[in-house]
């Protein structure tokens, strides 16, 4: 294909150069590249497969986005937590999730990383701080603040960073969150991944407040800010901020990232151009402002890679995700017996408080 | 053993596990410094301070769904609702959240929470301050739910609450909270999903859970000083998981069944418990299951009627002669 389209918008201030970015190593940036590459090649596959009707439920896509979860992901430390929604494909594979297990999940194997019992939107990894995959919306921001208070509790310098969509910032549940998490100091920090749509419905018919989500924070005293999700740099820099008054302060953060979605809210309207947002809008976001074929190009530009070599990352990543795929065709479906496993801890482990009385009343 | 109030045994629960454990907190809407909305954290902030006994905003779904979420990294919060009919503005982090996070994740995260606090009508505070959600919880798996009706079982219920790894629903009872009751000077838990006989009986079994199992009691005595009639009454304790051994036990040994129940019959407790026995050991039954449930309406404010809505003695024992 040809990755040759991408021009990068001039911003006023070269977030490259930012302290946090300045140490990167030529290592560090090859290393988004190919995690960003990662993601959309994941993705595409997946989308593959599940047109072949190999999955079930809904795939919401992350292409488009890779920018945000790879950019703050890949400034998480030991005692730093991430939680996010049901578009979580990215995240688990930025805080590095393995594509076998994630893809075997969308099949539904019993060799997924939830067994087969989750799902597209349920992704979990405990080990890497990875704390799901949640499928309603808003849902996840109180769990993310729970994080948050663990982290404090314990005495640890940490954070958590809970991803939410422009959607979920009309919910409730979250302005209760942003309450608490000013009042009790949280290092809690609120990723709005703004990508213009919730599921169908413009930003401009779905929130009174248009032009900026995230100032919505100055109600709770919570400091703000947005960034442009087309730049790894500008992300990772932005998010620092954020860590840093959390670690440093024990303060909140929200942070607005302006991104797109390439397809649609789930596929089930992955191929609806002509309705809610236009086609020329969408091959635009794709030829002008695709976070994958920039961050290519800047690395062109920067000597950190040949066009070959970038090519050589893209075909490496899609061979992983085809054999994530044989690896997931592979895997056998969980057993009947699964169904009535890890519902409870006790009864799985089979210790005396399982002995004692009934939890299921299916047989 | 000393007698004290339902509402110290919880206490001294809350005060061992807070001394056991570091990792456990509670917290809730008045809970610290004002002492509990029913006294039942009387004293424990002081004691303890900001960071065991934390007062909430009015904000359920908030602090719960951030409670499951510090769950998830080791804490053990014991969440004071400041009636139960309150979960239903938490519903999605009770349900979507603690309910399926264990499950959803193929059973990588364990979420040890504790949600309590007084269910049940009786003190006049209308229909959405009433409601006894037990039946609602005990349908989702991934959630126990527990109902203590003594002090004694109200103490080690909750000691084995506040250990389980899984999330716990715990019943209290507003009309209990100052009911006295024996409690060990000793340490000693209740597993869950284990029931009580609270009085033994050859020739009929009340069935029930929290207030109504002393309800049963008192309707028992009744039978057997008029009648001679001696009913048993078994206290389920815990609804999910619940003690299916003991109910079979007891009603093959009397042969009848009357279920006291003060949820609303449709879809209750008391209709779980029908159908087990029903499907289980229908032979071993003399006579048809009765029910003695919640009149199935809102709650009423009046007081005098709202306590005739309820289960009541006359109610319990009108329906077991019908049996007799």
């Amino acid at each position: 294909m040809t990755e040759t389209t991408a021009e990068a918008e001039v911003s006023p201030v070269d977030y490259a150069t930012a302290p946090i970015n300045a140490s990167l190593t030529k290592e560090d940036k090859i290393r988004f590249l190919r995690q960003l590459y990662s993601i959309r090649n994941f993705e595409r596959v997946a989308l593959k497969h599940y047109n072949e009707g190999k999955m079930a439920g809904f795939l919401h896509l992350y292409i488009g986005q890779e920018s945000v979860a790879v950019g703050t992901c890949s400034l998480l430390g030991e005692n730093d937590h991430v939680i996010t929604a049901y578009r979580d494909h990215g995240h688990a594979l930025a805080v590095g999730m393995g594509m076998k297990e994630c893809m075997a999940e969308l099949f539904g194997k019993a060799t997924g990383c939830s067994k087969g019992k989750g799902g597209s939107m349920h992704f979990f990894a405990p080990d890497k701080n990875y704390w799901g995959g949640h499928g309603i919306v808003a849902g996840q921001t109180p769990l993310g603040l729970g994080l948050a208070y663990a982290v404090k509790y314990k005495g640890l310098k940490g954070s958590a960073l809970a991803f939410l969509g422009d959607g979920a910032v009309n919910q409730g549940v979250y302005y209760e969150c942003l309450n608490l998490a000013s009042l009790w100091d949280l290092p809690m920090i609120y990723v709005i991944e703004n990508n213009r749509y919730s599921m169908g419905t413009s930003l401009d018919r779905s929130s009174a407040l248009k032009n900026c989500l995230a100032e919505r924070a100055d109600g709770f005293g919570i400091v703000w800010d947005i960034a442009n999700g087309e730049d790894v740099y500008e992300v990772r820099a932005k998010t620092w901020t954020a860590i840093e008054r959390a670690h440093n302060e024990s303060r909140p953060t929200v942070l607005e990232i302006d991104t797109y979605r390439h397809y649609g809210h789930s596929v089930a309207d992955a191929k609806h151009k002509g309705g809610y947002r236009t086609a020329d809008e969408i091959e635009q976001f794709k030829n002008r402002h695709d976070p994958v074929l920039l961050w290519r190009q800047r690395m062109i530009d920067e000597g950190m890679v040949t066009a070959e070599e970038a090519d050589a990352i893209n075909k490496e990543t899609q061979a992983e995700a085809n054999a994530a795929v044989k690896f997931a065709e592979e895997s056998p479906i969980p057993t009947v017996e699964a169904i009535n496993q890890d519902v409870y801890f006790e009864v799985d482990r089979q210790t005396e408080a399982g002995r004692t009385g009934r939890h299921f009343f299916n047989d | 053993m000393a007698l004290i109030e339902y509402r110290d045994a919880l206490n001294q629960a809350f005060a061992e596990e807070i001394e056991r454990d570091p990792n456990v907190f509670l917290i809730g809407e008045e809970v610290a410094e004002y002492d509990g909305a029913y006294k039942v954290t009387r004293g424990l902030w002081k004691k303890y301070g900001d960071k065991r006994l934390v007062d909430a905003p009015i904000s359920e779904a908030g602090f719960i769904g951030m409670a499951v979420g510090a769950s998830m990294l080791g804490l053990r919060p014991v969440i004071e609702l400041m009636f139960w009919s309150f979960c239903t503005v938490a519903y999605d982090q009770i349900i979507n959240n603690a309910g399926c996070v264990r499950y959803m994740s193929g059973g990588l995260i364990n979420c040890p929470i504790v949600i309590r606090g007084p269910a049940n009508g009786g003190t006049g505070v209308g229909a959405t301050h009433s409601h006894t959600p037990e039946n609602w919880l005990a349908n989702i798996p991934g959630l126990k739910v527990v109902s203590a009706a003594t002090a004694y079982d109200a103490k080690g219920l909750m000691k084995t609450a506040i250990r389980d790894n899984d999330p716990v629903m715990f019943m209290e009872n507003t009309l209990l909270y100052g009911e006295k009751g024996e409690v060990p000077d000793e340490e000693y838990t209740i597993p869950l999903g284990l029931a009580d006989i609270k009085r033994e009986g050859s020739d009929i079994t009340f069935i029930a859970h929290g207030r109504a199992a002393l309800t049963s009691v008192k309707a028992a005595e009744q039978l057997a000083h008029e009648k001679g009639i001696q009913a048993e009454v078994l206290d389920l304790r815990s609804i999910r998981p619940i003690d299916e051994d003991a109910i079979l036990r007891s009603v093959s040994k009397t042969h009848r069944v009357v279920l006291v129940d003060e949820n609303k019959p449709f879809c209750g407790v008391s209709a779980q418990v029908a159908t087990m026995i029903q499907e289980k050991i229908f032979d071993e039954l003399d006579a048809p299951i009765r029910r003695v449930c919640t009149i199935d309406a809102p709650a009423i404010y009046s007081p005098e009627v709202e306590k005739l809505q309820l289960p009541t003695v006359e109610r319990i024992l009108e329906k077991a002669l019908t049996i007799l």
